[in-house]
């Protein structure tokens, strides 16, 4: 781009100008068609907002209302319906499951990186195939294992099929920003006499704090997230996904109730989402690309 | 190399280990002390994953109905002939075909037509991709429920609403078309994603190798064509994995849009073995059902997952 405006110009107007009128249009164009493009991605989010807002009849008239009195008898409302067991447990699994994974794979990282063991390339390629394994092939054994030992529709079950869903990808993540601290650091430590354990604790930990928030951030969203294993191991005692479900039957009618409690439920995440974006490529790739 | 021996004379090998270029032979209790910490997931994973597919196998040999007398029976091979000739289950791995390669092609495409655009910079970059990867986060059960009537229902949605407007006949999106309403909510959902991976990509392009070609003369889609694909090849090909490493397994979207209909139109493996499972009861055939799926997954999988070790071994070694 500089190379052009900065080119020892022979002093010819013409050809200095031509380009950069034309630059000046292909940028025009591609910011246009960024906008464009991104605001019909977000549009069905936008619509969901703004039908939140409207009265049941105003929502379901056949041409979209723009003009309207806003109301928020359906965030009222949402609070009425039975909302919080589903929320409280959402929040328990998504808590309970990320924390156990984050502690989990701490150590496996470390021993996959710092001080790895030999090949760990084989672990890690063990710990990738699991997710691409259908996860409806393995549903009945869970299923009858949960139900023998009492453990179906209850947190733990959801608890526990979590950690295993995003163990790998809390390992393969915490382990690509493990493996970006300088060497000479944890040398110095090694050559202070510090022990594993100490390096470990007072040297890589704080080093990882941003590693292992985004890594706990992504982990977060996909439990919140998750509808499998909550519609086929749970009923009642579930989690926000299933609540969702129960909208199904109401139809038409109800769509500005359905767009407020789906806000409602979506905006935890999305928020961290949000917050999370610039690290969030690498915990989608399994940490395989800065 | 002598400061750090002293730091643990006992143990030479461990200094020397520390340098990954190259890896000394390790003691017994080095190696086993190395393996420690990666002992419990380990552990974890392999008897969360391992253990239910090797249950699943012993299942898929057991007559197995629960609606039935309930009582499990050795029989033999029967479920797999049961499998192999039941038309509804190939009929499941075909839409799951269309479904997934559907989907992860219109998401590339999008994706990086999307990236290019969102590569320049331009005011309020930052905004819009934000807005555009927000579909990515919200609740998926959520959005699905709202896109049934707000979007795709013939007289209240907004697909009707605009096709009504361009004089356009009305089309009844989950009845008429039930797959492609399901790929037009998947593309959207996946959209984002493959932005992401892409943007990445572009952002790391060989400026040296851009300019070279510019100053040679080479024109913006010459640039494009012999310099940009050849380096957002690796970043395409696994968004393409990891895209339909996700949609082989779409649940939820067809549980509450299409139920898998009108008459199994959009069903894929995963919802099948569920209606299997849970709808009529049969877990011998659903488990089944499971290995057969598994054994297909593995047949697609395995080449991709050699290409995916290229890439982690080139993007590893840093």
């Amino acid at each position: 781009m500089t190379a052009q405006q900065t080119r020892p110009g022979s002093g010819s107007v013409v050809l200095k100008q031509r380009p950069s009128t034309r630059k000046r249009l292909i940028s025009i164009g591609m910011a246009t068609g960024a906008w464009i493009s991104s605001m019909i991605l977000f549009l069905p989010i936008a619509y969901m907002v703004l039908k939140s807002f409207q009265t049941e009849q105003v929502a379901a008239s056949a041409t979209p209302q723009l003009i309207f009195t806003p109301t928020l008898e359906h965030y009222a409302e949402a609070f009425d319906t039975g909302i919080w067991p589903y929320a409280i447990n959402s929040f328990l699994v998504m808590g309970i499951s990320t924390f156990v994974v984050i502690a989990l794979a701490l150590p496996a990282a470390w021993a996959l990186s710092v001080r790895a063991i030999k090949n760990p390339q084989d672990s890690l390629f063990f710990f990738i195939s699991t997710k691409m394994m259908p996860i409806a092939a393995g549903i009945i054994p869970v299923y009858v294992i949960a139900s023998n030992l009492d453990q179906l529709n209850t947190v733990q079950v959801l608890v526990v099929m979590h950690l295993g869903m995003n163990l790998p990808l809390g390992i393969w993540m915490l382990r690509s920003f493990m493996q970006e601290i300088p060497h000479e650091i944890l040398e110095a430590a090694s050559v202070d006499g510090a022990s594993s354990l100490r390096v470990g604790w007072s040297i890589v930990l704080p080093l990882m704090r941003p590693g292992i928030a985004s890594t706990a951030l992504l982990c977060a969203v996909f439990s919140w997230n998750e509808y499998f294993y909550a519609a086929n191991l749970t009923t009642t005692s579930s989690t926000l996904p299933l609540f969702m479900q129960k909208f199904l039957s109401f139809g038409e009618l109800y769509t500005a109730q359905v767009a407020a409690v789906a806000i409602l439920v979506s905006i935890p995440v999305v928020v961290a989402g949000w917050l999370a974006q610039k690290s969030l490529v690498r915990g989608l790739l399994f940490g395989a690309v800065k | 190399m002598s400061q750090t021996a002293l730091t643990s004379p006992d143990d030479a090998t461990e200094v020397v280990a520390v340098d990954p270029a190259a890896p000394p032979p390790m003691s017994r209790a080095e190696a086993w002390r190395r393996r420690g910490p990666l002992l419990p997931a380990l552990v974890f994973t392999l008897a969360l994953t391992q253990v239910p597919f090797l249950m699943t196998i012993f299942y898929s040999f057991q007559k197995w109905r629960l609606l039935g007398s309930g009582e499990r029976e050795f029989n033999g091979g029967a479920n797999y002939v049961a499998v192999v000739q039941d038309g509804m289950f190939w009929r499941a791995v075909r839409n799951t075909a269309v479904m997934t390669g559907g989907t992860t092609i219109a998401c590339l495409v999008i994706g990086l037509g999307m990236a290019i655009f969102l590569n320049h910079a331009f005011p309020g970059r930052g905004l819009a991709r934000t807005l555009a990867i927000t579909p990515f986060f919200v609740m998926p059960v959520a959005v699905t429920l709202f896109w049934k009537t707000a979007m795709f229902d013939p007289s209240f949605g907004l697909f009707g609403f605009i096709s009504r407007t361009l004089g356009l006949p009305q089309v009844s999106w989950l009845t008429e078309y039930p797959m492609v309403a399901l790929i037009i909510l998947l593309t959207w959902r996946f959209v984002p994603f493959a932005l992401l991976i892409l943007i990445a990509g572009l952002q790391s392009a060989p400026q040296d190798q851009l300019e070279a070609a510019q100053v040679d003369g080479a024109g913006v889609m010459l640039r494009f064509r012999h310099v940009m694909i050849p380096h957002l090849r690796p970043f395409l090909e696994l968004a393409a994995l990891l895209l339909a490493m996700n949609l082989i397994q779409t649940f939820g979207e067809i549980a509450l849009l299409t139920a898998g209909g009108p008459a199994y139109a959009t069903t894929n493996i995963t919802y099948y073995i569920y209606l299997t499972a849970f709808n009529a009861f049969d877990f011998g055939m659903a488990s089944a059902l499971g290995v057969v799926s598994l054994v297909l997954t593995i047949a697609l999988i395995m080449p991709m997952l050699r290409l995916l070790s290229g890439i982690f071994q080139t993007e590893g070694r840093r």
